[in-house]
């Protein structure tokens, strides 16, 4: 008699499907979205409005980047002056770039230096941050630019 | 007495820690980090400066391998000493690799073929990433053609199986794998040093 009545109430509670792994697939996915995400980007102090082209190669491996960001100042009494900025840190002596960079070679190898620079700048400036890399030896360089839009 | 032992069995089932809700906390979380992420890559024109030389003079090139572009401070080209113009820059140098010693003012052979570009201080720098671009668009059309029929444009095999583009051809190698088809077909692109004035 007891024996019947336990199983009755077993199949009584089987219909209804589990919820309980529901938890485990949602914080996988959330795990995911939490690794792959950059809450904050730098604070960019420089304006770079990046050039158009074509021949773009995709940067797949976002931890060799270091960029290096070119263009006038947004704000402060220098206003519209072209500033350097690496990292968090505008540099003010352009000598101090082949020592940044040679230590950021030192800790990542196959360093690739992304130059984001604005489409109003001149070459001197550009040409000058390339002598400091070759300075560096950070030798692998990428010309940021956004994909061209073929006019049809 | 059978009522007592259903209360006390109800009791127990009411311990539990309700988790229906934790779903909703990490759906929660999940919502948010969906909304904040940014799976952004960053794309541009790869380059590769040239080593520091210590007080050793740069490789000879041969005259003919040479194909000088020259960008003044108000944007204009200078292309083999004659005035051109952007469009016609990823022709003349398609026209140029792909001499194979024909022409005697163009290069000898893909390999030795070397693109030059010279810049002033002034030269704006979207004026320079459009002729960079183009440079590396007239490789880029020929990389394709070596994608789709496999062969060089000598008529070397390089490729065991043909690709839709080179686009196509390079998503499928891995990291540490050898470029195939950029083996095969060098770009050779130099960046001038800047006058240092004297």
């Amino acid at each position: 008699m007891a024996s019947q009545r336990f199983e009755r109430r077993t199949s009584d509670t089987e219909p209804g499907f589990t919820t309980a792994s529901l938890p485990d697939i949602v914080f996988m996915l959330l795990i995911f979205f939490m690794v792959s995400t950059v809450l904050r980007e730098q604070d960019i102090k420089v304006r770079t409005q990046l050039p158009e082209a074509e021949a773009l190669t995709k940067i797949e491996q976002k931890r060799l980047i270091s960029k290096i960001h070119i263009g006038p100042l947004k704000k402060g009494e220098n206003e519209g002056d072209t500033a350097i900025q690496i990292d968090d840190a505008l540099i003010d002596n352009r000598r101090a770039i082949r020592q940044i960079m040679y230590n950021k070679l030192q800790n990542e190898p196959r360093l690739i230096a992304s130059l984001k620079v604005d489409v109003g700048s001149e070459m001197e400036v550009v040409n000058e941050v390339q002598q400091e890399l070759r300075e560096a030896g950070a030798l692998r360089i990428n010309y940021s630019s956004n994909r061209e839009n073929p006019p049809n | 007495m059978p009522g007592l032992l259903e209360k006390r069995r109800d009791d127990r089932e009411e311990g539990e820690i309700p988790t229906a809700g934790m779903a909703d906390i990490a759906f929660l979380l999940l919502i948010f980090f969906l909304l904040v992420t940014t799976i952004n890559v960053d794309t541009g024109i790869g380059m590769t400066l040239p080593p520091k030389l210590e007080d050793q003079e740069p490789p000879p090139v041969k005259e003919r391998n040479l194909f000088n572009i020259l960008v003044n401070s108000q944007g204009d080209l200078l292309v083999e000493d004659e005035p051109a113009n952007i469009g016609q820059l990823r022709q003349r140098v398609k026209a140029h690799v792909t001499n194979f010693g024909e022409e005697p003012d163009l290069s000898v052979s893909p390999d030795d073929a070397v693109i030059s570009i010279k810049t002033d201080a002034q030269t704006p720098y979207d004026t320079y990433i459009q002729v960079l671009d183009e440079v590396w668009m007239a490789y880029r059309e020929i990389w394709d053609q070596i994608a789709r029929t496999g062969q060089t444009p000598q008529g070397d095999q390089v490729l065991d199986q043909t690709y839709d583009s080179y686009e196509a051809y390079r998503s499928t190698l891995e990291p540490q794998e050898e470029n195939l088809i950029r083996e095969a077909f060098k770009a050779q692109i130099s960046i001038a040093e800047p006058d240092t004035g004297d």
